[in-house]
């Protein structure tokens, strides 16, 4: 089994019309659920909803101090490299850019990793592009090695790669996963991604299930809104969460909600997620999977990030440089994406403790060999 | 009448109300959550310490007259659980655990079968054990015979603010189980803390509903005060339930013996 099957099955439906023919009653329906289901889900992030997002804020914001309290988890990533061997006509890192290409060497991964400890981060996220030849599942152990000596928590966001690679990665102290499917619309897929081993859709599609069978305690999902219509690739995204939820009950499931941001190229949104289409999102994906993660990332601007915290966003980047050796070496870089929020995790947390939110940098204890353990 | 003491792994302590450190807004309410409550002992999940931190450790707001007990928070299985108690002595936090065993994130049930097995090891290696279970007889039983300091069963589903919906099976425990019994998960109310006081549980423990009221400190206060008041409306013996009404000036008072 795998989520494939689910994907091409809303992928055959006309759900242009389905969500036009949602009705106010049917919203009102899905948000006083007592267990949301699919077609609830669908009717919350429909237009048809939109006159409601004041009544689906009350319960979201009711629904996540239930289950998280008033805290915010605090990562920063990492870019360990930018080589890549796809091209993704929306990323920074397509083969064909001409951009400066980095990798970090193992000695260099330490003194990021001081760089960043140094800011008090404690839960690292790591990058980098699609080659293998340059970051290799050996090469990211080695590096995971070092980081946890300096971070209770080390996630990937990587290539996608098979469940004995993930375990292999688990075993040395990676406790999370992330991974973007860009865009669940299959016929699309291959125009935004022509070449490289990223073409292939059904293997990133299975990424996340892979991951959840090598071990991963916390697997993140999400489209990148702009790719496609927000209202198609939001509800996949959600469906996607909830049948990992589902079969996966010991795996933490989280969801982040990436907006296209300016890159080095020319790739232009073909379909605009407005500020209110975001909130509307994450309200629907809160009412519908109340323990569902929320991350929100640097590419929002700080006003929007401070608006949504009592929304449903539960774990926030702080202090990011998209650049490979971006937060021990000060240059001309080429980063990812440019990034909207450019606070140091100091800034941010005096920002959520305004707002009257808690910053938790640390929320996992990896058992590992450096505290002496052993069973 | 004499001085009620709740005695628990050895000590004996003047509140039987014990509180959590999650999901506050801020770490720096939780000496006045401790105050306002009256609880002495403070249950703190050892994957949110961070002995490295110079600023912002949960530790820090921690008052020192407090009874530290770390949970394992985060373990699946018996053998993380035993390693994290393991690492927490290691840390300094002394040689009470509370454990957490669970698999199931959607409704954060307890394993009975793991939680029973780190129980007996780490009961084995000198710890004050307390393990969160559900209201079960049999997993409660386990955990007699493994060495478990006391018994805490779930309300409701952890988190969840449901009350206490598990009554007649912690009625059960509260019967035939001679440790003592800690109410723990799903007390919303601090009428529900009290029902449960009433019924003659010997403790509970309540985070979300403190750490998620709106004031935290009064409504730490308010449990503070049910659980006193549930505890001495049991001591004092409650009168039986009817289900008519029954005279106090009974209708056959008149016929006499004599």
């Amino acid at each position: 089994m795998s989520f494939y099957p689910i994907c091409t099955e809303y992928g055959a439906m006309p759900l242009t019309e389905k969500f036009a023919a949602v009705t106010a009653e049917d919203v009102k329906r899905a948000i006083n659920a007592e267990s949301p289901d699919a077609d609830d889900f669908l009717a919350m992030i429909s237009p048809a909803a939109v006159p409601f997002i004041e009544e689906m804020a009350q319960k979201a914001n009711k629904l996540t101090i239930q289950y998280f309290g008033k805290t915010i988890q605090m990562f920063t990533p990492l870019y360990l490299s930018n080589y890549c061997t796809n091209r993704c006509i929306y990323c920074g890192f397509n083969t064909k850019n001409n951009i400066k290409r980095e990798h970090l060497e193992l000695k260099q991964v330490e003194e990021e990793a001081k760089a960043i400890a140094a800011t008090g981060m404690k839960q690292l996220l790591i990058l980098t592009g699609d080659a293998r030849i340059k970051a290799s599942p050996e090469y990211l152990q080695d590096c995971v090695k070092i980081l946890s000596k300096y971070f209770p928590s080390v996630s990937i966001e990587i290539y996608a790669m098979d469940v004995e690679e993930y375990a292999a990665l688990v075993k040395v102290g990676v406790d999370g996963m992330t991974m973007f499917q860009e865009t669940y619309n299959e016929e699309l897929y291959p125009t935004l991604h022509p070449a490289g081993p990223k073409k292939d859709f059904r293997y990133r599609l299975d990424a996340p299930e892979r991951s959840c069978k090598g071990g991963m305690r916390v697997v993140n999902i999400g489209a990148l809104l702009g790719l496609d219509d927000w209202r198609k690739d939001s509800l996949l995204t959600g469906l996607h969460a909830a049948y990992l939820q589902k079969k996966y009950p010991n795996v933490d499931i989280a969801v982040s909600l990436p907006r296209m941001r300016p890159h080095a190229g020319s790739f232009q949104p073909t379909s605009i997620a407005s500020d209110r289409d975001m909130v509307q999102n994450m309200l629907a994906l809160r009412i519908f999977l109340p323990r569902l993660g929320i991350t929100v990332s640097t590419r929002e601007n700080p006003e929007f990030r401070e608006q949504i915290l009592p929304l449903g966003v539960t774990k926030m980047s702080a202090g990011v440089s998209t650049e490979v050796g971006g937060h021990s070496q000060k240059g001309e870089k080429v980063g990812q994406f440019e990034i909207s929020d450019g606070r140091s995790a100091e800034e941010m947390c005096a920002a959520l403790k305004k707002h009257g939110y808690q910053p938790v940098f640390k929320d996992w204890q990896c058992l590992d060999e450096h505290y002496g353990e052993s069973v | 009448m004499s001085e009620d003491l709740f005695e628990l792994g050895g000590h004996k302590f003047n509140s039987r109300l014990l509180v959590g450190t999650g999901k506050y807004a801020d770490d720096s309410v939780i000496p006045e959550v401790c105050e306002a409550s009256g609880s002495q002992i403070i249950t703190v999940a050892l994957r949110r310490v961070d002995l490295e931190s110079t600023t912002g450790n949960v530790m820090d707001f921690i008052p020192k007259h407090m009874q530290f007990l770390p949970n394992t928070s985060g373990a699946r299985t018996a053998e993380e659980a035993v390693r994290i108690a393991r690492l927490a002595k290691a840390m300094g936090c002394g040689d009470w655990i509370k454990i957490e065993v669970i698999s199931d994130n959607k409704y954060l049930l307890p394993d009975g079968y793991e939680t029973a097995k780190a129980t007996e090891i780490l009961a084995k290696e000198g710890f004050i054990v307390l393990p969160y279970v559900n209201a079960d007889l049999y997993v409660a039983r386990s955990l007699v015979d493994a060495g478990a300091a006391a018994v805490m069963p779930l309300g409701a589903p952890i988190g969840s603010n449901r009350g206490l919906q598990t009554k007649e099976m912690v009625r059960i425990l509260i019967d035939e189980i001679a440790l003592p019994i800690v109410v723990d998960a799903g007390i919303g109310r601090p009428s529900e803390a009290c029902e449960a006081m009433e019924m003659g549980a010997d403790a509970c423990l309540v985070n979300t509903a403190i750490a998620t009221a709106n004031n935290p400190i009064l409504m730490a206060k308010a449990f503070g005060q049910a659980v006193k008041a549930g505890r001495e409306a049991y001591l004092s013996g409650p009168g039986a339930k009817h289900c008519h009404a029954s005279a106090s000036s009974p209708l056959t008072g008149f016929l006499s013996e004599d």
